[in-house]
């Protein structure tokens, strides 16, 4: 910014070259002077080398580097020309993307998928996990004075400990970093079953937690080895990796779901829906195993038991837990940062403002939303909604939360589902559907408009493809093609709170704009048929 | 006819195309233009450039920001006869700057990028915003279709 002390600072010292080179000045604990210093080193034209590693002083500072950071980073950065954005990380990557970590990697061709995280887009084209490769970034070092700033990210360090007063935090490894603007996106950290926790080394060590690439990593190689995988949560995460392990190694690996509720996503689809997905994951190759509590976990003869309350024995080689992510908060302390204790979470507004000069996106804020009240909300698009928000904040923007962030699914190739909203089994629902034919599934509308995710043998038919009858009368829908296709709206206080699109795609702004309306409608029916969910 | 049964607390309806041909009779809140809190497209009701814009991709942030930027905001207030040819000394200052980092903009007969992607096309955070997006007065280049990340879920979310 044009006013910035240090930018006037640094011009008036160009003229001026009365200063002997290589100064190495003493980095003063005062950030407001921090920025200035550094600007004096960088006009001297110092060696890279008398620059510190770790820069004393970044105006936005990004604690966390997931997509929550990443967004933020590039909002900084569209807002503030020539901002300095530090991104510190205690993860060894540069930020990538989770989803395709439990679908697409999995459905890559390439040998060689868990060396490049290469996958193939809805578009046809490959891209990388990474949202931007290593010459995107500037490094640490360079951030102070590169000259129309950038965005650098400090890996395998971690904030400790945040001094909100003074306006810093502190490493891991000691060393102290001031800033002008700070974001926490420090996502959070798989659970465990205590079960498990309790059922020693010989089980821990055969146990994923799965979350980052070095799990993705280590469970492909896992699956290549092993004759028996067992998932344990039947939410997103576990439902994802049943489906993607039972179709990547349907011969050569048994794999096994379990879960307390009755059918998968059970906490998130209506009971009818939960059934039907259930008996499509079941196609995919998955043991699906329901109302599965498990009451402990040993290590016999070379297997994995676990014994479940109700007297079921699974003997299996691997399992993944995929019981839930616990939200990192340990800077709550430090910082003097409040805790939700409804949704976990560190507690900010609806601007996602937490304390002065500090704010929260991502897996790890409990934010008010506006229309929808307090949640926290654990997807990928909302890392990148919050984190975008965030990151306007952070430049003066003062928005609140207000563009409803959606989510989605794919299980198996005729299960592919957008959300948007509170969408929780508990509430009432109403689902609208058409018969489906073979034309609406994930597969099909990727191989309509050209570019087919995955090649499909001929022989390998899509059920359920008769025409749909010109009926007058009501009919009886036959099994097996009930739910094809379709709009289930929930409902709080009769206001729809949360929508799915199922097997229907391209319609999430008609169903943002009802969610933002807040509007009772009388007839839910009428409401479907904004979405044309007979068209394609 | 729609035939409809209920689960409970949770409604099932199954509709015929016939049922859904008529007109909705569901009433919706007419849109402001200029609500603050919304998410706008790539030109702001002020006439600004919204930089951004998820449909810019990174072009506004990465490396070649401040020159995208110049030259892009060049060519929207450009009055010229031909819009943007009072501009070519700043499309040239980005193009030298691209050219620095292949990886990020790739040129137009290359193949696919090998890592991440500036362009819009591949970006793994542009959104397609609904509606705003025939206001843009931009290169067809730049706004090239959007993903906003890895599967088609999101193209026009």
């Amino acid at each position: 910014m044009l006013t910035e002390p240090a930018f006037i600072l640094k011009s008036m010292l160009k003229v001026q070259m009365s200063w002997p080179q290589h100064i190495s000045l003493k980095v003063v604990r005062s950030h407001s002077m921090e920025d200035l210093f550094f600007c004096i080193s960088a006009a001297m034209e110092a060696p890279v080398d008398a620059l510190p590693e770790i820069p004393a002083h970044a105006p936005y500072l990004l604690i966390g580097g997931g997509t929550a950071s990443f967004a933020a980073a590039r909002s900084i950065r569209a807002r503030d020309p020539g901002a300095r954005v530090l991104i510190v990380s205690d993860e060894s990557d540069l930020p990538y993307m989770r989803p395709p970590l439990s679908k697409e990697l999995w459905f890559s061709d390439d040998p060689n998928v868990t060396d490049t995280l290469r996958f193939k887009q809805w578009n046809g084209k490959e891209r990388s996990i990474y949202f931007q490769p290593p010459s995107f970034y500037v490094s640490p070092q360079e951030l102070p004075r590169v000259e129309n700033g950038g965005v650098a990210v400090l890996t395998g360090k971690k904030v400790v400990h945040v001094d909100v007063r003074g306006n810093k935090v502190r490493l891991n490894d000691d060393s102290e970093i001031s800033y002008d603007k700070c974001l926490v996106a420090t996502g959070g950290t798989p659970r465990n079953l205590q079960v498990i926790e309790r059922a020693g080394e010989e089980v821990q060590k055969r146990t994923t937690l799965f979350r980052k690439i070095e799990d993705f990593r280590s469970l492909e190689k896992i699956s290549r080895e092993v004759k028996s995988v067992t998932i344990i949560g039947g939410g997103f995460l576990g439902s994802e990796l049943a489906c993607a392990m039972g179709r990547r190694c349907k011969s050569s690996l048994e794999v096994i779901q379990i879960f307390p509720e009755k059918g998968n996503m059970g906490k998130v689809l209506p009971e009818y829906l939960s059934n039907w997905t259930t008996e499509k994951v079941t196609k995919e190759g998955v043991n699906v195993m329901t109302e599965a509590v498990v009451k402990n976990v040993s290590y016999q003869d070379g297997k994995v038991v676990i014994k479940l309350k109700d007297g079921r024995v699974v003997k299996t080689d691997h399992i993944v837990a995929a019981v839930g992510l616990e939200p990192n908060v340990e800077l709550a302390k430090s910082a003097g940062l409040e805790v939700d204790s409804d949704f976990g979470g560190y507690r900010v507004n609806a601007e996602l403002q937490a304390r002065a000069n500090i704010w929260v996106a991502g897996d790890a804020a409990c934010f008010y939303d506006i229309r929808l009240g307090r949640r926290r909300v654990e997807h990928h698009d909302h890392a990148v909604v919050s984190g975008r928000l965030a990151g306007e904040n952070m430049t003066g923007a003062n928005k609140p939360y207000w563009h409803q962030s959606m989510f989605w699914s794919d299980l198996g190739p005729d299960v592919g589902y957008e959300a948007i909203g509170i969408v929780d089994s508990s509430l009432p629902t109403v689902g609208v559907f058409a018969k489906a034919t073979a034309k609406d599934t994930p597969k099909a509308a990727t191989e309509q408009s050209g570019t087919g995710i995955r090649s499909e043998s001929e022989t390998e038919a899509v059920a359920s493809s008769e025409v749909t009858p010109v009926a007058a009368a009501p009919r009886e829908p036959q099994q097996g093609e009930e739910y094809g296709k379709g709009v289930i709206f929930y409902l709080r206080d009769k206001v729809v709170v949360g929508i799915i699109l199922w097997n229907v795609f391209n319609r999430m702004p008609i169903a943002r704009k009802i969610i933002k309306d807040g509007e009772e409608h009388a007839d839910l029916n009428e409401v479907a048929k904004l979405f044309n969910i007979h068209e394609d | 006819m729609s035939y409809c049964r209920q689960e409970g607390k949770d409604r099932v309806i199954f509709v015929t195309k016939e049922d859904h041909e008529a007109p909705s009779n569901a009433e919706l809140i007419a849109d402001d233009p200029n609500d603050p809190y919304e998410d706008h497209g790539l030109i702001l009701p002020s006439g600004e450039i919204n930089w951004n814009c998820p449909c810019l991709g990174g072009m506004a942030s990465g490396p070649c920001g401040e020159q995208f930027k110049s030259a892009f905001s060049c060519f929207h207030y450009s009055t010229e006869e031909v819009k943007g040819s009072d501009c070519v000394d700043k499309f040239r200052s980005m193009q030298e700057c691209m050219q620095r980092y292949p990886e990020l903009y790739p040129q137009e007969d290359e193949s696919a990028p090998q890592g991440g992607d500036e362009t819009p096309s591949t970006d793994p955070l542009a959104h397609i915003q609904d509606s705003d997006q025939g206001s843009a007065s931009a290169p067809e280049a730049v706004l090239a279709s959007e993903d906003m990340s890895s599967t088609d879920h999101s193209a026009t979310s």
